[in-house]
């Protein structure tokens, strides 16, 4: 299984705002098995999906060389519960951007109504106490976000359709595609 | 220009906001580590909850001065020396440094902040 808790992006503005959604399908064991008999999508991978939509945000921000992680959630509130058949819509916006870090905004909607608000601190590895082991291989991140249908999407600052990383790019002919992620 | 009750008031919310503590719990003389439950990555948290609330610019080694405490130029078997503890007072002239200079150990630096000193340190960027 793979790692991937987003479906698509539908909407990217870079160091400002992502979008994404998330069909919940009884297919997926977590939805199957997470309470037998009442089949609901855990909240915590709603987070995750969310963390996800607002990571890409933020390492985008920095061409995806800065190695960020999820440092700590602020706050979670859920209203509803996710079952199959409904779709999330993600969205993430930057509260704050800095060198060391970041603080996103993320709301969950079913429907046209508020499923979840989440507040997100994302913090970047320095080499000086984690050492310069990458997080993951750009050419599989690269390929991740492609099957994310990310750069359908993305546009910069300006608004002009944004590229792809060079930073990704040279990676590809050299990797292994999809080994180490999920 | 916020007075010293704005201050406090503002970095008590911050600390409530980062650390899940109640208002009470967040007292002048609290330890951020010991006392409020402060782990690392709530100090990331923290720094940018009072640039936010106060519109400051917060750099990183004026409130953690990890340079200080992992140069061998200042540290001898596991503690500050006097030229360290000069450097600390130099770079941290906001904190008080007296119960930390009677045993400068490097390990106990880190429970060294209170809110009283968080409160100095935003009061010496802001001029109240």
């Amino acid at each position: 299984m793979r790692w991937f808790w987003i479906d698509r992006f539908t909407y990217f503005k870079s160091r400002e705002r992502a979008e994404a959604i998330k069909n919940i399908s009884l297919t997926e064991e977590p939805v199957d098995e997470y309470l037998p008999r009442f089949p609901i999508f855990p909240n915590s991978l709603i987070i995750e999906g969310l963390a996800q939509t607002g990571g890409i945000l933020v390492a985008e921000a920095f061409d995806f060389r800065e190695r960020i992680v999820l440092a700590k959630i602020g706050s979670a509130k859920f209203f509803k519960p996710a079952r199959p058949g409904d779709q999330l819509a993600y969205t993430a916006r930057i509260d704050d951007l800095q060198n060391d870090g970041a603080v996103i905004s993320a709301q969950a909607h079913c429907n046209g109504e508020r499923q979840a608000d989440v507040q997100m601190l994302f913090a970047f590895l320095d080499e000086a106490r984690f050492g310069t082991e990458q997080l993951f291989n750009p050419a599989n991140l690269l390929t991740m976000l492609r099957l994310m249908r990310l750069w359908e999407v993305a546009q910069d600052a300006e608004g002009n359709p944004l590229t792809v990383s060079k930073n990704l790019l040279d990676d590809e002919g050299t990797s292994q595609p999809m080994a180490s992620i999920g | 220009m916020p007075t010293q009750d704005e201050v406090f008031e503002k970095v008590q919310a911050a600390l409530v906001d980062a650390l899940g503590v109640d208002d009470d719990e967040v007292t002048p003389e609290a330890t951020m580590v010991g006392d409020l439950g402060a782990e690392s990555i709530d100090f990331l948290d923290i720094v940018f909850k009072l640039e936010k609330a106060f519109d400051i610019q917060i750099p990183r080694e004026e409130l953690f001065p990890e340079d200080i405490l992992t140069n061998s130029e200042y540290v001898k078997d596991g503690k500050v020396t006097d030229e360290g503890l000069a450097e600390l007072k130099k770079r941290m002239s906001w904190a008080d440094l007296s119960k930390f200079e009677e045993n400068p150990r490097v390990q106990d630096f880190g429970d060294l902040l209170t809110v009283n000193d968080l409160c100095s340190y935003v009061n010496s960027k802001v001029g109240a």
